[in-house]
Formats: C-alpha cells, structure tokens, sequence
C-alpha cells in the first residue's frame, strides 16, 4: 500500500522550496549589485576628481604630467591632467593590433570553417584555444624580450629609429594574442549563415571564394561587425602587454615607432605604489577607469544587439 | 562557351580561387608560427631558471671561526654570519690570493645565500661541527649567468666579471669544482632580491589561495543565478535587464574590476591590501558571469523530455532542478568553473590594483597574510633590470602554462568523459 | 543519344553504401521524375548530376555520368564550367540576401556572360520571364528577395538558374515547401521550360511526377527498382515493388 504523503511534510517541503527560492533570488540580484558597485564606486570617485580638475580640461587636455599638489590647501595642482595623449595612445595601439588581429582572425576563421578537412580542423583549433589561454603578462614578457629588440634591430639595419617601447611592439603582439579571439567569433558567426545559401551559390557555378566573398561574408557582415567591435573592446581595456611594452610618458603622436602610454597603463602606474588615496594623482586613476569603462560598455552593448539581431535572422 | 576570352576569364578565377586559398592558409601558418615562436622562445629561456650553477668547496665547521660571542649558541649567529665559513674555504683553495680587495673579488664567486644554506645543513647535522665536508654552494649570480650564457666565460671577458675572476672559475672547473644542478631553490624559496636565490613558491602558494577564495565565492551565486534564470524566472523585465547585466560585465576589462576592489575592499572595508582574501574575492567578481553562462548553457542542453518526465511525476519545480536537470549539467558547469578559474589564475591587473604588487618574501600562511600571485611575480621578476630575473621570468612562466595545461586538460576530459548526446 | 546518362553509379558515405550500380538515361527536353520513398537516394543521385555531392565531406562517387557524351565524373572535369550548364532547385527557396536582380544576375555575372549593364539588364527580365515572375516584380526589382512569398521565392530560385542559360535543370522536390496554388504555379512552368531545357525532378508526390514528366525512375534502397515511361509506371508497373509503392502499400 502507498502512503500518502502526510499534509505536515508537504507544507515543511513548501516553506523549505520558498526559503530556497529566496536564496537563489539573491543570487541572481547580486549580478546587479556588481555592475551598480562598479558604476557607483567609480564614478564617486571620479566625481572627487573633477572636483580639483575640470571635467572639460580631463577629456580635452593635450598635456598628461599628473602631479599633485604639495601640500593639501594649495588650490589647483600643478599638474597637468589632460587625457587625449592618452586615448590618442590607446586608439595608435589598438589600431595596430587590429591590423594584425582582424586579417589574421578573420581568414584564419574562413579557412578553417570553408576549406580545411576535418584532419587539419582537428589539429589547429586547439592550438588557436592555447594561444587564447595564455595568460597575457606572457604575452607582455614575449614582447619586451623578443619582438622590441627585434623591432628595434630591423629599424636600425634600415636606418630607423625605432624606440625600444614602441607602439608597433605592444600593438603586434596584442594583435596577436586578440587573433583567436577574432578567430573563434568569426567562426560562430560563419558557421551561422545557413548551407542552403551556399549550396545555391555552388549549384549555380561559383568558386569557394566567389561564394564566400559574395554571398557568405556579406551575410555574415553585420556579425562580423560585431565581433570587430568586441575585439577593438578587448584591446582597449588590455592592461599587461601594454604596462610591459609600452611607455609611461604621454606623447601625443601617431607614430607607430614612437613610445606611447596609454589609459590602462597610466591607471597602474597611477595606483601601484604607496600613495594616499585621495591625493588627485589616485582619483584621476578612477576617472580614466569611468572613461574605459563607458567606452567599453558602449562598444559591448551596440556589438551584443548587432549579435543578436544577426542571430534572430538565421534562426 | 568555349571562346578565347571566356577561357581566359575562367582561367583568373581559377587563380583567384588559389590565391584566396593561400592567403587563408597563410593566416593559419602565421598564428600557429607565432605560437610556436611565444613558447620557444620562452622554454629555451626558461629551462636555464630551473638550473643553478654550483661551487664545490671544501667547508670546515670551524666555531671558532663563527665566533659566538658570550652567552650565544652556534646556532644564534646570523645565516650571513655563516658566510665566514665560505670565505675560509675559499681562501683554502686559493692561497695565493692576499690583497684585500683580491679577496673580495674571491669572496664575490659565491652566493651570499650560501651561508643560509650551511646553518641549516648544520642544524640538522649537529655533528657536523668541527668537521670538514665538501658542499656544494650556489655560485653568485653574475657567475651563475656568465656560465649559462658561455660556459666558463671562455668567449669573452664581461664587464661583471674581471679577468682574475674568469681564471680563478676555470682553475675551479678544471679540477671538477663547478657544475649546474637543479635548482631546488626556486620551488622552495619565495622572491628575494638577488636572482639565483628567488623561487617561486611564495607565489604558487599565494595563487593557489586566492583560487581558493575565487572558487568558494564564485561558484555557489554563479550557479544559484544561473539555476534562478534558468528554471524559475519568468520572463519579463527583471530578467532581461540581469541577462544584459551578465553579458555586459562578462566584457568589462579585468582592470575595471581592480578599480572596484580596491574601492568597495579596500577602501570601503578596509581588508587588508595585497591579502589573497581580497584577491580572491576581486577575482571571483571577474569569473561570476563565466561561470553563469556556463551553467546557464549546461541547464539549457539537459531536453525538456527529462524535466517533463521528472514533472509528471509529481516532482515540484525544486526538486526537478536539484535532482534531475542540476546533476545532468554538472559535467558542463564544472567544465565551465575550471576554465573560469584557469583565467583567474592568469589575472595579473585587477590583482596590481589591490596592491599585491609589493615585494613579499615570505611564502603566504593565510588568507589575510600579504603575499603575491604568479602572474604578477612574474610581471615583477620581468620588469626587474638585473640580468638574473630573466630567466626566472621564463621560467616562471613556464610553471604557470604546465599549470594552465593541466586545467585545460582536466575540462576536456571531463567534457569528453561526460558528454551525452541527448 | 540521351542527354543524361548514368553507367553503374555507386555512391558512398563513408563506410555506408547510399547507391547501387545506378544505370539510367534520360532524354533531352523532356522531364524525369525521380520518385520512391524517403531515403532511397534520390535526392543523392540528383546530386551526383552536377557534383554537387564533392561539397560533402566523406562522400565516395564511382561510376560514370554521360553528359552529352562526356563523362563529367572525370578528375579533369571542372566542376564550376560543369553547374553553369546543370543548374539546381533546391527544396526550400534559398535565395541570397541581396535584391532580386542581384539574385538574378549573380551567375551571369561571376560567369561573365555578359559585357555590360544593359545586357545584363536584359538577361535579368528575360530570365524573370521566363519563370513567370517578371510581372509581378519588375517594379521592386531592387527589393530583397527575401521579401517575397514563398512560391515567388521559388520562382525566383529558378529564375537565377536560368540566367546562366543551362541546358539542364535540376529539381529537388522543388514544392514540397510551397501551398498548392504556388505548386501549380511551378508545374505550369516546368512543363513550359520543357520545350527548351532538361529537367530532371525528385518528387515525393506521384501525383506530380504523373502531371509533369514523361518519364519515372523508381527507387528504393538506393537501387533504381524499374524506369518507364510515365503512363507506363503508373498504369501497368513490371516490378511487384513498383506496384505496391504506386498504390500506397508503403511510402
């Protein structure tokens, strides 16, 4: 015979469920919580900034030589806080990495999901997964010991100068370390667009690359803008290769051979380093933090809807 | 069809279809060259920095010449005090040298570590003492790098080692007195200012702490949310808001997250700075929305059919999420965790901003005790200028990508072991 | 001479056989139907007519495919001349994301059929034409071609191969996504397009293949069971098999 379940142990398993609920109900707000800390906490603090530097003078200022003050009541710092030196820096390094990245990435993605066997696919997917896994203070490490002397020697054997801290050097190898990054984007999206389109592009006489460069890529388009946003992202808000690699003094210049700092470079250096914590030198770090994180924010939203709505068209 | 020009044109996209093939080709060869170019060039680098040059030498425990002073056991005397026994071997070995600063160029072959080395060797040998023994005694650390670099200095003379020093090497080499042996050093030291004493320790133990931390945090909310999302929330406002949340911040740079840290631990709370208490937590900020698009994917491929199955038997929606869908997505969240925190262990900038950037000897002993992690003791020992730190560097990195490749390799097992194909 | 003929075509997947020792021709204009039940090679062989099937990995073709004589299984055979003169119909309508006339004139011009714009103007309407379209959009000729219905999708589908001016047309159950109105539509048009070109046609419905084409191959389990003339299919089959297939036994 089966007992029935006594009235007393469903309500006992009914109060436990809601306590349950409540628990995972938290859980999921703390989510929120996160990116309000971020939002709020960077922001205070910027606020305090702007309070001895002008929000105009920051976001337009040509001269970064951050400064402070002496002693506490003299008004006004005899630094110089302007940071376009050094979104001028981050955009030359960037720039040069998605040089690399973009091609590379893109191509590399084309050849493995159009043209390789399942042979070669097998074998060179994971090496794409291991390049992606290196921590990027090695990439940082590959770049002063390697590729800025090289730069720097073939620079020298053309008669260039080529500084030792270069933008070309940092940009290179962050180009490289975004390539899988690109890579596997491009894939899901290529992968995306549906075979009866190329079947129809095959059965009418097309070359692969005919189909690919007519028909594939430019229905993959709008994902692949995507993805390129999401990669100029990743290399903006990149910290190691560049501390490593690139310089601290903020030239404004777009000269790839040129040593260049950039916003994540000038916020470690702001903040390593046993200074008081509201001196304007620390503050200024939250305000170039606030200026990556809504640059950052804005090229995550426009390239996760521009994503999506590719998605929402091939399923 | 077949007229001349029409041959012709045909003939170009032949050969635009080969080109485009090779350059799609020469895109792969190019990043799997890079590849291999980053770890070759590190391992060749990095294996030096397991080795370490040693001195044979002849020591004599001599107390007297450790001269305890009234009241004072051998043992009380400073590990540099030791030190005076190698200077005694090494003038044993080379009569000939008398000149002060002769000497002090001899005494210069020597790690000043060394003297650490004899006191503990004597303490665990007490009957040691007044004897003599042959050690082996790690050799200083310009020494060290000029025999790596060309053994014995043969090549040509250097600017940190002079002449008299190359010959005194040689005279030692020829009679069997230098060699490279594993250096143990670096898996039982932590940082230290002079390279051929530095080791990695302190830095692993303070990694694998701060993993610790980052897994107990991360895990429970990152697979609570995603369960909440997954099987309970309705659809509606809330939910879309918290999902672009999650994909948002799965995108933030990982400095960001420091700047967080150090404002809401550091500041706010006031834990204790470079602690892997706050690293660990810092980090656990950074892996949460891994871990919950992880989780989320897991629950999602479990089919309806089982939850369906679970339901009509009279299951509440709990208790299918717990005994059903949850233990099927296991393999899958688990898989995901281990990725999440085979990243977290290669953060290096949100951890800099929390301060475990300062130089910390000690090997970590708890979650509150300032130490450093491998990633940032490896950006330390990269930025240091003095030659040594070079290939410690590599070396360094090499410990941690061993370590990466195990996780890595741990997740793929497990995703293959596990995988069902519903 | 036949347009088309297979001599012992096997095909394989892999490991797994698809099709037998398939040896059929079919003649110029007219239509062929392919019919049998699902799985049994059909839509495989029609593929095998322009090689489509080498776009599937693991996919083995032995035999021979006569083509005007030439066999077009042969290495040096070049596949991209080879679908300029054997277009294909796929199931559901695929066209590009692009607008009707650059749906129209994609194979004119990667083939380079013709020399300018108002040439390819022309191939445009008269292939629009032809597959009965024209009317209907000669004033959004600039609109996507997703934009359209169904059955205008696939007419549309046929106008761009028939732009490359092929002598054979390939049919894979070209209406089974379509309403029965659009499907009269196409049946109308295949019979038109008879008079100039080859068809062949893998349909899942007899009833087609009875309105349509003058001559059936039946298959089942990837061998070709009996070919006949139309009438002769369907009124009196030889095969026992063939009969209970055409009479619903199975299916």
């Amino acid at each position: 015979m089966i007992k029935k379940r006594s009235l007393q142990s469903v309500h006992l398993r009914r109060t436990n469920e809601k306590i349950v609920m409540a628990l995972l109900w938290t859980a999921a707000s703390i989510s929120i919580l996160i990116t309000l800390a971020i939002v709020l906490s960077v922001l205070f603090e910027s606020l305090r900034f702007f309070k001895s530097v002008p929000i105009f003078d920051f976001l337009f200022g040509l001269q970064w030589s951050p400064q402070t003050a002496m002693r506490a009541d003299q008004g006004g710092s005899s630094g110089a806080f302007g940071a376009v030196p050094l979104f001028v820096g981050s955009m030359l390094i960037t720039l040069i990495a998605m040089v690399v990245a973009i091609p590379a990435g893109l191509l590399s993605a084309i050849y493995l999901s159009e043209y390789a066997s399942r042979h070669l696919r097998d074998w060179v997917k994971p090496m794409l997964e291991i390049l992606a896994g290196i921590p990027t203070v090695v990439y940082g490490y590959f770049a002063i010991m390697i590729v800025a002397p090289l730069l720097r020697g073939l620079g020298a054997s053309v008669g260039l100068d080529v500084a030792s801290e270069s933008a070309l050097a940092a940009g290179l190898v962050m180009g490289i370390m975004i390539i899988p990054f690109v890579s596997s984007l491009s894939d899901d999206i290529i992968t995306a667009v549906p075979r009866s389109l190329r079947d129809a592009s095959y059965g009418l006489g097309a070359t692969p690359s005919e189909t690919i460069k007519h028909v594939v890529i430019p229905a993959a388009l709008p994902g692949i803008m995507g993805a390129v946003l999401l990669a100029i992202s990743r290399a903006i808000g990149e910290t190691m290769i560049v501390v490593m690699a690139a310089g601290m003094s903020a030239n404004l210049t777009v000269n790839p051979l040129k040593s260049v700092t950039t916003v994540t470079v000038q916020i470690v250096s702001l903040l390593v380093g046993d200074q008081e914590f509201d001196s304007p030198k620390t503050l200024a770090a939250f305000a170039l933090g606030l200026t990556l994180f809504c640059v950052t924010l804005v090229l995550n939203i426009i390239a996760l809807m521009v994503v999506r709505k590719y998605r929402e068209r091939y399923e | 069809m077949n007229n001349p020009s029409q041959q012709q044109w045909h003939q170009s996209r032949m050969n635009r279809e080969a080109r485009f093939r090779w350059y799609g080709r020469s895109a792969l060869i190019f990043s799997v060259l890079m590849l291999a170019i980053l770890l070759g060039s590190i391992a060749s680098r990095g294996y030096l920095g397991f080795v370490q040059t040693q001195i044979k030498l002849p020591i004599v425990y001599d107390a007297k010449l450790l001269a305890p002073e009234e009241g004072q056991t051998i043992m009380d005397i400073s590990a540099s005090g030791y030190n005076r026994l190698v200077q005694a071997a090494l003038r044993a070995e080379f009569p000939e040298v008398t000149d002060q600063t002769q000497l002090h160029r001899l005494y210069a072959l020597v790690s000043l570590s060394a003297g650490g080395q004899l006191k503990h060797q004597l303490a665990t040998a007490p009957d040691l003492l007044s004897h003599a023994t042959d050690i082996w005694v790690p050799a200083a650390s310009d020494v060290d790098q000029c025999i790596k670099n060309d053994l014995l200095c043969l090549k040509q003379s250097n600017d940190r080692l002079n002449d008299e020093q190359i010959i005194w090497l040689r005279q030692l080499d020829e009679k069997g007195q230098v060699h490279l042996a594993f250096n143990r050093n670096f898996f039982t030291h932590g940082d230290s200012r002079t390279p051929e004493q530095a080791g990695f320790l302190g830095a692993i133990t303070g990694s694998l702490l701060t993993l610790a931390i980052c897994l107990l945090a991360s895990f429970p909310i990152g697979v609570m949310t995603a369960v909440y999302l997954e099987e309970f929330a309705h659809k509606g406002k809330f939910v879309d808001i918290i999902e672009v949340n999650i994909n948002n911040l799965a995108a933030v740079p990982s400095i960001v997250f420091g700047l967080l840290g150090l404002a809401v631990y550091i500041n706010m709370m006031h834990m204790p700075r470079s602690a892997p208490l706050v690293g660990g937590l810092t980090l656990a900020l950074m892996i949460l929305p891994v871990i919950i698009i992880a989780t989320r994917a897991s629950l999602e491929a479990v089919p309806p059919s089982v939850r369906d199955a679970a339901r009509a038997l009279g299951a509440s929606p709990l208790q299918v999420v717990c005994h059903h869908a949850l233990p099927l997505s296991m393999p899958g969240i688990m898989t995901g965790t281990i990725l999440g925190m085979a990243r977290a262990i290669g953060e290096t900038a949100p951890l800099l901003m929390i301060g475990m950037v300062a130089f910390v000897v000690d090997t970590p002993t708890g979650f509150s005790s300032p130490s450093t992690v491998m990633p940032v003791q490896i950006y330390l020992w990269g930025s240091s200028p003095e030659l040594g730190f070079a290939e410690k560097t590599a070396a360094g990195i090499l410990v941690l990508l061993v370590l990466l490749l195990a996780m890595n390799a741990l997740a793929i097992f497990l995703r293959k072991r596990f995988e069902t194909r519903w | 001479m036949s347009k088309i003929s297979s001599k012992n075509l096997n095909v394989f997947y892999g490991a797994k056989q698809a099709l037998f020792d398939i040896s059929i021709d079919m003649p110029e204009h007219s239509v062929t139907a392919l019919i049998g039940p699902s799985g049994c090679g059909k839509s495989t062989f029609l593929r095998c007519l322009n090689r489509m099937n080498d776009t599937i990995e693991g996919c083995r073709v032995e035999g021979q495919i006569l083509v005007d004589g030439k066999n077009i299984n042969a290495p040096e055979q070049d596949v991209v001349q080879l679908r300029s003169w054997i277009g294909m119909v796929f199931q559901k309508p695929n066209p590009f994301p692009k607008s009707i006339y650059d749906n129209v004139a994609y194979g004119p011009r990667i083939h380079r059929l013709v020399q300018n714009k108002h040439d390819l103007d022309e191939v445009v309407e008269l292939s629009l034409r032809r597959a009965g379209l024209f009317d209907e959009v000669k004033d959004s000729l600039l609109s996507p071609g997703t934009s359209l219905s169904g059955g205008q999708q696939q007419r549309l589908c046929i106008a761009r191969t028939l732009a490359v001016n092929p002598d054979i047309i390939l049919m894979d159950e070209p209406c089974s996504a379509l309403d029965p109105i659009a499907t009269a539509r196409i049946e109308e048009l295949i019979t038109e397009l008879r008079n100039n070109y080859t068809i062949v046609i893998v349909t899942h419905s007899m009833q087609q293949a009875a309105r349509v084409s003058q001559q059936t191959c039946f298959f089942h389990m990837g061998k070709v069971i009996e070919v006949g003339t139309t009438s002769q299919i369907f009124t009196s089959p030889i095969h026992q098999q063939t009969q209970d297939y055409i009479t619903g036994r199975y299916g």
